[in-house]
Formats: C-alpha cells, sequence, structure tokens
C-alpha cells in the first residue's frame, strides 16, 4: 500500500518483532554419521535443555507469536520425550514441522501423525537410489526412508516432505527425485550442500560443479512452483532471474538457530562462536537474544556489500550466504564460494589450505562418520533445517 | 502442500488479467472475518498472517490494511470495515484488491450474519 516507506525485503533486513521461521535442533543426538551433518551430530550433549526448558522456550515461542518451529537434530525422534514436546507446542499453536531421517516412523507414528493437523515431517534422502544415497548418509538408510515414506503413505498421510541435499552425485537425479516423491503424494524439497559442520570435510568434493548449478538453475526455473528450496538457491539470482522465496540472507533477520543447549545462533548452518548471539537460559530468555543480542543488531544493520557491490549481479544474489562464505575461509563481504560470476573460484584460490574456520562444536560420533566410499561423499544434514521451508510467500 | 496461483510468477498480461477478475468477483459489502485457523503478528511494517492449514504466510505492507483486517470481525461489511479504518474512496480499489488476494488465499473468510 502507499503508506509504506520501504520495500517489503529492506523490512525484512531490519529485522522482525520475532523470526518467520525458527530452527530448533532438539538433540545432538543421531543413530546415524551422515558425512555432510551440518550440525556434526552423533552423540547427545549433556547439557541439553531439559522438557521443562524446551516448554519455557515454547510459551516463549507461543508469546512471541513464532508460528511454527522446525526441529531438527541430530535425530529428534530419538529424545524420548520428542513427542511429549511436539504436544505441547500444538496445544500452545505453535506448529511443528520436523526433519528425521525416518528410522522411528513407525505405522503406529505414522497414524499419529495423520491425525495431527499441526505437524509436518520431512523425511531425508540424499540419493535417489540405494547406491547414491546410502554413500552419504550410511548403510541401509534409503531403505529406512523409504519404509517410512510407506508407513506415512499408508497412513494417509498426503503431502509430507521430502528433502535432499544437492550434491555433485545426484543433481543428475532430480527428476527421479520428484518422480518419488509424486509417487507417495509427497513435496519435494531439495537444499544446499553447506560446508557447516561435518559438511566442511566433504564440500570441497561434493558441492555441485559450476556447470552442474546452471543445470540446477535451469530445472528450478522449469519446476520450481512444486518443488521447495528453503530460499537455499537465492545465490542462483545471479543468472539472471529470481527463483521463488525472499531470496536475502535471513541470518538473525527472519531466521535463527535455537540449538540443543539453547545456544542461538545467527542461522542452522553457521554454528560457529562468531554467530552465538546468545542462550535462552539467559535473563530475558530467547525474546531478549532475539531482540537486543549484539549480534542480530549488527546483522540487521546495512550491509556493504563490499567487493561485490560492483558486481552486476549483486542486487540479485546479494552476495550469498554468510556461513558458505565463512567456512570456506572467504571474507563475509565478498563473493559466495559458488558466486555464479565465478568470483568465488578465483577467491578460494586464495584461501590458504587449513586456515578456513572450523566449527566451534563437534558431537560426532567417535567411531567416525559412516561413509562407505570416500569418493561417494553427500549431502549435509544442516541444509534440512532452512527455517523458509514450506512457505509461500505473498504480499499485500 | 496446496500451491495457490497468487503465489506465482506470472507473465504481465495474465497476470493482471487474473487479479482483475479476482477483485471483481470479491464482494466488499459481504461481512467477513480473519480465517479461524489464521494467526496475525503485528510488525513495525503492517502485520505477518499465518494460516495453520494451508501453511502459508502473507504480509500486511500498512497499518491501516491491517486495521481494515483486524475489525472484519465487527463490521457489517468489508466497506464499513475500509470506511471505519479511514480509507477514501480514491483508495477502495486497491483494498479492495487487497482483501481479493486474501480471501483467494483463505486468510479471510466470509462469514454468515445469524
Amino acid at each position: 500500500m502507499t503508506t509504506i516507506p520501504l520495500p517489503l525485503l529492506e523490512q525484512f533486513q531490519f529485522g522482525l518483532e520475532a523470526p518467520i521461521c525458527l530452527t530448533w535442533e532438539l538433540t545432538y543426538a543421531c543413530n546415524l554419521s551422515c558425512v555432510h551433518c551440518l550440525s556434526s551430530s552423533g552423540r547427545r550433549d549433556p547439557r541439553e535443555l531439559s522438557m521443562a526448558e524446551c516448554k519455557t522456550v515454547i510459551e516463549e515461542l507461543a508469546r512471541m507469536q513464532v508460528f511454527y518451529v522446525n526441529i531438527g537434530g541430530g535425530e529428534p525422534t530419538v529424545r524420548p520425550d520428542f513427542w511429549e514436546l511436539v504436544d505441547y507446542a500444538t496445544t500452545h499453536h505453535v506448529g511443528v514441522k520436523f526433519s528425521t531421517n525416518g528410522v522411528k516412523i513407525t505405522p503406529e507414528v505414522a497414524r499419529r501423525l495423520a491425525a495431527s493437523d499441526y505437524v509436518d515431517v520431512q523425511i531425508s534422502l540424499d540419493g535417489a537410489s540405494v547406491e547414491i544415497n546410502d554413500a552419504v548418509r550410511g548403510h541401509g538408510t534409503y531403505d529406512t526412508a523409504l519404509r517410512a515414506m510407506q508407513n506415512l503413505t499408508d497412513a494417509g498421510v498426503r503431502g509430507f516432505k521430502i528433502s535432499v541435499v544437492m550434491t555433485r552425485h545426484n543433481v543428475a537425479q532430480l527428476d527421479d527425485f520428484k518422480a518419488i516423491a509424486d509417487r507417495f503424494n509427497a513435496q519435494l524439497r531439495i537444499t544446499r550442500l553447506r560446508p557447516s559442520g561435518r559438511g566442511a570435510d566433504v564440500w570441497d568434493e561434493l558441492h555441485v560443479t559450476a556447470g552442474q548449478q546452471r543445470q540446477l538453475y535451469e530445472w528450478l526455473v522449469a519446476n520450481g512452483e512444486d518443488v521447495l528450496t528453503g530460499d537455499s538457491f537465492f545465490h542462483l539470482a545471479g543468472y539472471g532471474k529470481a527463483l521463488p522465496g525472499l531470496n536475502l540472507c535471513g541470518a538473525g533477520r527472519v531466521v535463527c538457530l535455537i540449538d540443543p543447549v539453547g545456544d542461538v545462533y545467527a542461522c542452522p548452518f553457521a554454528i560457529h562462536e562468531n554467530f552465538l548471539a546468545g542462550n535462552v537460559r539467559d535473563a530475558g530468555g530467547f525474546t531478549a537474544v532475539w531482540r537486543t543480542s549484539e549480534l542480530f543488531t549488527e546483522l540487521r544493520r546495512p550491509q556493504t556489500g563490499g567487493a561485490c557491490r560492483s558486481c552486476s549481479a549483486y542486487d540479485a544474489c546479494r552476495g550469498g550466504c554468510m556461513a558458505a562464505k565463512f567456512f570456506t575461509g572467504l571474507p563475509l563481504d565478498g563473493p559466495d564460494p559458488e558466486c555464479v560470476k565465478g568470483h568465488g573460484e578465483v577467491a578460494l584460490a586464495g584461501v590458504a589450505a587449513g586456515t578456513a574456520p572450523r566449527p566451534s562444536l563437534d558431537h560426532s560420533h567417535r567411531t567416525g562418520v559412516v561413509p562407505l566410499t570416500l569418493s561417494r561423499r553427500g549431502p549435509d544434514r544442516a541444509c534440512e533445517q532452512n527455517p523458509l521451508t514450506g512457505l509461500t510467500l505473498t504480499g499485500h | 502442500m496446496s500451491k495457490r496461483s497468487s503465489s506465482k510468477r506470472c507473465r504481465s498480461t495474465a497476470c493482471a488479467v487474473s487479479t482483475d477478475t479476482l477483485t471483481a468477483s470479491f464482494d466488499l459489502d459481504a461481512a467477513w472475518q480473519v480465517d479461524p485457523q489464521v494467526s496475525i503478528r503485528p510488525e513495525r511494517f503492517g502485520a505477518l498472517l499465518y494460516h495453520f492449514g494451508t501453511r502459508r504466510l502473507s504480509f500486511l505492507k500498512s497499518p491501516t490494511l491491517v486495521a481494515v483486517v483486524a475489525s472484519l470481525a465487527q463490521q457489517p461489511s468489508a466497506r464499513a470495515a475500509c470506511i471505519e479504518a479511514g480509507v477514501t474512496i480514491e483508495d477502495l480499489p486497491k483494498y479492495r484488491a487487497a482483501l481479493a488476494t486474501l480471501a483467494a488465499s483463505r486468510m479471510i473468510s466470509e462469514r454468515n450474519l445469524a
């Protein structure tokens, strides 16, 4: 309308009263050891929030009118009190979308999910074939995911999400993923592999090539209406045409992450002390962290654009993903490592080996990650948690 | 989940036609309400709306539009809600268009007058 002083996107960059979407990793415990896990999950952290503390957080989210949370982990369903928490959230009108590898989605659980209007499920699958998927997620994980999908379908759940992290090994399977989603009346969601968590160790060998990136973009332009992306490919807007979504880095502005011990980070892909804004256990709780923390206040100031400012694509890509830059050792005001103009590759060549920042936390199983073949490592779980999942945006 | 036409990036002419049709079919003189499955969150620029059934999010980009939407349930018609919120005759078509879009995405629904 006429009274608006700034375009909506500008408003968003200055932050909102509460996040639009919030990712909440409930536990670092996981039965799997995916090579690209964004949160380096595996072992439970002994300082994990108790159920009482979780309930306090939910009450706070309800007061702030956070419409829904994206719950992930780790594998959130391995927390014995997971369903109690889901029920508590939905009775407080905080919707829940949770990401799972499917291990606990039995026929009984599927029937329970079919009965709830406020719970969405997202099953992780990183290959449309056993070989490609299990190389990244571990032996037997393809069958587990497909069994969970079958259970959901048999119980009458429609429109659950199948979440795929794109790698150079599964880009060629995009149509196959879509066919799997169609077969289960599910919705395909594809996200970007970030060099976060264990993803940093496999990013070089797994991230899509420049040629594949163009192919991915063309596929999204052709199929984007029916496919969710969690807004994670906004750096591809540099090719010319914006993809559906907000097309901005929402870190600390419209999204954030609460980790299993209550730490609040700017985004799910940025588990590093540089992006740690506070803790929900602090005085003032999550509300104070969101509204007044030094880090989030800083992120909401106008960005300079740095080296990218003079680029013709800057208005479209806005410099790309903060976390991708950070964990590949690039300056935050420089190009994205996967910049479509090729500036990222040039910049990466100037980063000395071993100098990129490492994630601050590692909860990986001590037995090591699972990959069967090192040359076939895959995508990262972090991507599945993007808070903008499933949003269809319209402005009035 | 459900995808709706208003969110699609459509080419100019087709879009203009469908928007006009949408607006023309919106009954300003009917009684409306915010859908019971919708939550409204005030923001500095206006408000955010979230529909728990369709999982869709919408933005109200002006405080006046927020006032109109919030008062729909208390007013005998959408037109009355607009007038009460201070919308001028010249601006009415714009508000009608906004309300039509909200109706199309089920954010607001017609209510039955007893």
